[in-house]
């Protein structure tokens, strides 16, 4: 009789946790994980007859993953769910717009992060369920950073982006191109910790076959083509030189005059730097957008290579040649750093280093929606912690670590059978950047589009030899002015304070 | 009387309609081109002129408009010829003519920006298939994208391939509407087909060339996505065409002010340009006959 009172209890007991374990495997995902937005949770909701509109990129970056969980969404819950695939060029003009002229045209936006500085108006904030939930608690800083405007999250992090460097850990671990630079050179080869170290790498394995499959390799693939997130690419030139640790108050605006920075000397270095650089770069090098950087370095062709993600992903996919032939380092620095405030260059022992903190994929409910509830739940869900895994083991889908549990290098090992130590660097560097006090972030204010638009004009000049760098920065500089005094200083201020703020380290 | 009256009330559904179509988006651009319209003002309010004082001081749009004559005129100029050529070798009787004419229509027939990509691809200095053909041949590779010079080429030969065709299917269509009479009188006169093409087809080809030409002029003026997919307007600023530009400003920038009045300046221009244009062509063409 006993026997059988504990079994009815133990059965009670379990009853719940095998009502919950009901099986979701053919989502495609390891399993569910309990959350507020897991396929469980999802799964018990119920939002028949009414429909969420989505827009987002082509397909495959993040237009895939928002594709798939969208029709699982529906599935699960019995929402029609439509979604609109857009191409990158078009995207900001079609979220624009509706919300410009007042319409309602989407629920869910999924969009370039640093946009927020123009889109900030129309979007909803996030509610405070979802920021206290166990899978936002496990977002870095960095991406709740991204994702807040002041002291208002109103983005909903969905993915996590910055630039780093990628070099050939085959030649750099190779003795005998070890010895054959230090001949050269007299110096050892090792991963550059400056860009004056980078470029001297890069052009000693400039042109010539290194790793013998009879083919040229070339120093360093870049983004250089213009209105190609070319600007981007500049910012990680730059960064090193020109955001000085000890100085405050702007990297790209000096905050108290609106000053545009980008014509001062740490400016005019990188980009100097960045001329000179593409000598190294395969022919054609200098016409490469962020597509070629990515099968140029993700297919062998060169040694070195910085931006996002997805080259070292192309690289790692399994049946590249030069899978885990690979590895991850922060972006080189400077010795020399400028300093504003005493118009001098300040030497440091150990090299600079900002990183970037690039803009990346972000999404967000429009104020303006009538369906904020199934729609934070669809972001929610799109992210939860059975989705993410599964998502982060396909580089065509775009979404890249954010998460602290996303930096354990067992993840890359077990679930994509990265080398150990190539999986080490990559967590490594990428979770280094959390920790760093001397970030730079994209220039989220009023008018991104037009500052990054004459920024990549002008860089993309000087690349050309159209005019010097200090010419074309000028001109940028000019352009900016104009472009401040036309959106309104006060305005463009504000914005830049909260930038600001972050770079700062004031939050 | 009532006649009259009678046509003007069945026409009236279609006039409007072609109204509504054609001028209330020129009437409209017209009016945004004199507000603020950006990414922090929405709506029309009233900006007065600035917007065409600040394009009058605008280097680049300039530099684009001059970019665009120069890349329109060479690339109509080399599709007039080689369409002309084309359709003169079909027109006779040769074997395979109708493959022929089929074969020379299918670049028109491809997609712009998928046919560009696809030229990206063949220009790739590094992985493309026409380098690696050209050093085959024992010659040097060609920097087709990343020099100015070079990058305009690159883009005058996509703007070729592409719409050839169109001046080869009109022409050929000219050729073969053309009266036999003119060409029998010519041989019966004992001319040679040099005298014969320059003295009969050429004078009797005038109308149907200049149309086509304006036609192709009209259309290359507007070339965008070609420089969007194959340059995105570089090296610097080498391949940025007026459409091009206006896009940056309109759409990736969001002055849509200040893009209508680019849009308005760069419609009226053209219209000046392609009726001097074909006045010109006239006269070169016809009144010579």
């Amino acid at each position: 009789m006993r026997k059988m009172l504990i079994t009815t209890a133990l059965v009670a007991l379990m009853a719940p946790s095998m009502v919950m374990a009901k099986d979701y495997s053919k989502y495609g995902i390891d399993k569910d994980v309990a959350g507020l937005c897991s396929y469980e949770a999802i799964d018990a909701k119920d939002y028949s007859g009414r429909t969420l509109s989505i827009i987002t990129h082509a397909v495959p970056v993040m237009g895939e993953p928002t594709a798939l969980h969208a029709k699982q969404f529906g599935e699960l819950t019995g929402a029609k769910v439509k979604v609109v695939h857009v191409p990158f060029g078009d995207l900001f003009q079609r979220i624009m717009i509706p919300f410009q002229t007042g319409q309602s045209a989407y629920d869910v936006m999924f969009y370039g992060s640093l946009w927020i500085g123009d889109f900030n108006r129309y979007l909803a904030p996030v509610p405070e369920k979802y920021r206290n939930s166990k899978a936002m608690k496990l977002v870095t800083p960095n991406y709740i950073d991204v994702a807040t405007l002041g002291k208002q999250m109103i983005q909903y992090p969905i993915d996590g982006d910055r630039h780093y460097l990628k070099y050939r850990r085959d030649v750099l671990e190779n003795a005998d191109l070890k010895k054959k630079f230090k001949d050269k050179t007299g110096r050892e080869l090792q991963v550059p910790a400056t860009w004056e170290e980078y470029d001297e790498i890069a052009a000693f394995f400039n042109g010539w076959d290194w790793d013998g499959d009879g083919e040229k390799n070339y120093g360093s693939a870049e983004v250089v083509k213009r209105d190609d997130l070319m600007f981007s690419a500049f910012i990680s030139r730059v960064a090193g030189y020109a955001k000085h640790p000890d100085v405050k108050g702007g990297f790209f605006f000096d905050l108290e005059t609106m000053t545009p920075l980008v014509n001062s000397p740490g400016w005019v270095r990188g980009l100097e730097m960045f001329i000179k650089a593409q000598r190294f770069m395969p022919p054609g090098g200098n016409n490469f957008g962020l597509g070629d950087e990515i099968f140029s370095f993700g297919g062998g062709q060169t040694l070195f290579s910085y931006s996002w993600d997805d080259a070292f992903i192309q690289a790692m996919e399994k049946k590249s040649r030069i899978r885990n032939k690979v590895m991850a380092a922060p972006l080189p620095g400077s010795h020399e750093v400028w300093n504003r405030k005493t118009g001098k260059w300040d030497h440091f022992d150990t090299p600079n280093r900002a990183p970037y903190i690039t803009w990346g994929w972000t999404s967000a409910v429009a104020a303006s929606s009538k369906n904020k509830d199934m729609a934070f739940d669809y972001l929610c869900f799109f992210s939860n912690q059975a989705n993410t895994p599964h998502d982060l083991q396909i580089g065509r889908f775009g979404v890249n670590p954010y998460r602290s549990n996303h930096f354990d290098p067992a993840f890359w090992t077990e679930k994509l059978g990265w080398d150990a130590k190539v999986a080490d660097s990559y967590v490594k560097t990428l979770s280094g950047m959390d920790d760093s006090k001397n970030r730079v972030f994209d220039l989220r204010v009023p008018g991104v589009g037009q500052f990054m638009s004459s920024l990549a004009a002008g860089v993309s000049e000087a690349m050309a030899g159209q005019k010097t760098a200090q010419e074309a920065l000028d001109g940028v500089a000019r352009e900016w002015s104009r472009i401040v005094e036309r959106i309104g200083k006060e305005r463009v201020r504000d914005a830049y304070a909260n930038v600001v703020a972050l770079e700062d380290n004031l939050r | 009387m009532l006649n009259l009256r009678h046509k003007y009330v069945f026409l009236l559904p279609g006039l409007l309609v072609l109204l509504a179509i054609i001028l209330f988006p020129l009437l409209f651009t017209i009016r945004v081109s004199f507000s603020s319209w950006d990414v922090v003002m929405p709506g029309l309010d009233w900006f007065g002129g600035r917007n065409y004082t600040r394009m009058w001081a605008d280097g680049r749009f300039w530099e684009a408009m001059q970019r665009l004559v120069m890349v329109a005129v060479s690339s109509v100029a080399l599709q007039y010829v080689l369409g002309f050529s084309l359709a003169l070798l079909v027109w006779r009787n040769i074997r395979m003519k109708r493959f022929f004419r089929v074969l020379f229509l299918v670049p028109m027939m491809t997609t712009p920006v998928i046919m560009t990509v696809i030229w990206r691809t063949i220009f790739h200095e590094s992985l493309g298939p026409l380098n690696n053909f050209i050093e085959m041949l024992g010659l040097p590779a060609v920097p087709w994208l990343s020099t100015a010079s070079t990058a305009v080429i690159s883009l005058v030969i996509v703007e070729v391939w592409q719409w050839t065709p169109f001046m080869f299917l009109l022409l050929l269509a000219g050729l073969l509407s053309l009266p036999r009479e003119p060409f029998q009188a010519a041989a019966i006169d004992g001319a040679g087909p040099v005298r014969t093409f320059f003295n009969v087809t050429m004078p009797l080809m005038a109308p149907i060339s200049i149309g086509a030409l304006i036609i192709r002029l009209i259309e290359a003026s507007k070339i965008m996505e070609t420089v969007y997919v194959l340059t995105a307007g570089g090296p610097g600023t080498a391949t940025e065409t007026a459409s091009y530009y206006i896009y940056i400003r309109g759409l990736r920038e969001f002055q849509i002010g200040y893009a209508a009045a680019l849009s308005v300046t760069y419609l009226v221009l053209m219209i000046i340009a392609l009726t001097i244009i074909a006045k010109i062509l006239a006269r070169i063409m016809i009144l010579k006959d």
